[in-house]
């Protein structure tokens, strides 16, 4: 019963998604299932919030190695659902003043909007840009010209480097932009490249991926692939 | 020499990429931008639209693309309020709301006094599902947006009542970062319904190599990464600040300001990997020799 529901719900779900993609009537019943989903997303998020306090409750507790960053994501975690739930700082909307709760989560001025604006607004956008200084480091260290994809590789790099940037129009802007040569400036060979050999590699590569993506489907649809249900052991 | 570079501390190259980053920014480096074909066909969309045409904005970044999706967004936004399109912002990501009053603060509030809330431009929020979210609102928007972000009934703001789902719109500009975004907004929205849905679409520099297999009938124009924002900028800024002979908001320029630092950083890159090959080559002779 455990898993013979959940196979079930499956394969009625799926099959109803393609029946409403290719039959028109049946177009409706597409989008209640597609709406289940969107519901069924957003219990998700409760599910998760729980699964993480879960995990950190018990590595705090465990004192496993670096627990101390789980009580950071602990306190993070319930100050900003609490400022959130809570509307803590937040006034009432202009048009319903009466109401305390009717203003929005993240207004400017709550305690929602600090945590975003001083929290994690400075913190993402510092992971992100910290890519740079690795991906400096990897240049440096282990971008070698060691065999001959390795070298089509590198002069990839350096047109689609210089094409990116006013450097590259710079060094070609001697060729007429009207001359036979003209699809020899960086900035062009940059689209070039782009258009052509990334287009025609990537579309190879989807096609392959959406074929496996269709026999899994399948598989999954029609009960043969049930990895996606778990042991079942717990 | 050849013993400093083999054995250098990975911290001067930090420092360096640092400098790099940091020096054209503090010496406001600004280079000219030569716009492509995609960006152009960007602009084009949206140029041609009437005024009073809807639009949706789909903003599906956070913070940590902001540096290379924000530029373009700001510069949507503008281009979409100069012409007096209708703009309909909605977001798949959860952080995505603050993005959207974050632009409209820095654009519509100030610049576009005029404008009202609800007749002009309105912010449907975040919805979480992904692409379950697309499939649903490209035939009935309305099923899932009851209310708007401020929780204000959808059928009381008087732009949603000619809009039953996607395909009332004139255009979809996507702001994407990753999952969901223009991959899922060209999947489930433009390919099923290509007569009736258009999308252009701004993307992260890794997400563009894999948006350019849709190219040109699912996505006729992309803008990629901040060199994308920064050729798009010169053509909105061309056509409505200076042909009448003002000079552009700061603000306006975000992405022409960025390509600085990504111009010496990209040199600095190329001048890493030449320096890395020639240890890594003279080592090698080195071995052989000894």
């Amino acid at each position: 019963m455990k898993r013979t529901v959940p196979l079930i719900i499956t394969a009625l779900g799926g099959f109803v998604l393609i029946v409403a993609y290719f039959l028109p009537s049946t177009l409706t019943w597409g989008e209640n299932a597609a709406v289940w989903f969107d519901v069924l997303a957003a219990i998700a998020f409760i599910l998760g919030g729980g699964n993480l306090l879960k995990i950190h409750l018990k590595k705090t507790s465990d004192k496993v190695s670096g627990w101390g960053y789980s009580v950071i994501v602990l306190v993070a975690f319930i100050v900003t659902l609490t400022a959130g739930l809570l509307k803590i700082g937040v006034n009432p909307n202009e048009q319903f003043p009466n109401y305390p709760f009717s203003g929005v989560y993240d207004q400017v001025g709550s305690v929602f909007w600090w945590c975003y604006e001083y929290g994690f607004k400075p913190l993402t956008a510092s992971m992100f840009a910290m890519l740079a200084f690795y991906v400096a480091s990897a240049a440096f260290r282990a971008f070698r010209a060691k065999n001959f994809e390795a070298m089509l590789l590198l002069g990839t790099a350096f047109i689609i480097l210089l094409g990116r940037t006013f450097t590259g129009v710079l060094m070609t802007d001697f060729i007429p932009d009207d001359s036979f040569f003209a699809g020899l400036k960086f900035e062009n060979l940059t689209v070039y490249i782009m258009q052509v050999f990334n287009t025609a590699g990537n579309r190879a590569i989807m096609i392959g991926i959406a074929l496996g993506v269709a026999s899994t489907s399948l598989k999954v649809l029609l009960g043969v692939d049930r990895s996606y249900l778990g042991s079942g052991e717990d | 020499m050849y013993e400093f570079l083999k054995n250098l501390d990975r911290r001067w190259i930090f420092l360096m990429m640092l400098l790099a980053v940091a020096i054209p920014i503090l010496l406001e480096l600004k280079f000219p931008e030569k716009p492509t074909g995609l960006a152009q066909a960007v602009f084009d969309e949206i140029d041609k639209l009437p005024e009073g045409a809807p639009v949706l904005l789909a903003f599906d970044f956070d913070p940590a693309s902001e540096g290379e999706l924000g530029p373009m967004a700001t510069a949507f936004t503008f281009h979409c309020a100069t012409k007096k399109l209708k703009m309909y912002y909605m977001t798949l990501w959860p952080v995505g709301p603050r993005m959207i009053e974050d632009c409209i603060a820095k654009v519509i509030k100030p610049d576009f006094p005029d404008m009202k809330y609800g007749e002009d431009w309105v912010n449907l929020g975040y919805k979480s599902g992904y692409e379950g979210v697309i499939k649903v609102i490209v035939t009935d928007l309305k099923q899932l947006y009851t209310t708007d972000h401020f929780g204000a009934a959808i059928d009381s703001i008087p732009m949603m009542q000619n809009i039953q789902s996607v395909q009332d719109f004139d255009l979809v500009i996507n702001c994407s970062a990753g999952y969901a975004g223009t991959k899922e907004w060209v999947q489930y929205a433009s390919t099923p319904f290509p007569e009736q849905i258009r999308i252009v679409a701004g993307c992260t520099g890794v997400q563009s190599p894999l948006l350019y297999p849709y190219i040109p009938n699912q996505l006729p124009g992309l803008l990629g990464a901040i060199k994308g924002a920064a050729e798009y900028e010169k053509l909105v800024m061309d056509k409505y600040v200076r042909a009448f002979d003002r000079e552009p908001d700061p603000k306006y320029l975000e992405g022409i300001r960025r390509m600085g630092p990504q111009l010496v950083a990209h040199l600095l890159m190329i001048f890493f990997i030449i320096v890395g090959n020639w240890v890594y080559f003279t080592g090698k002779k080195r071995e052989a020799q000894s």
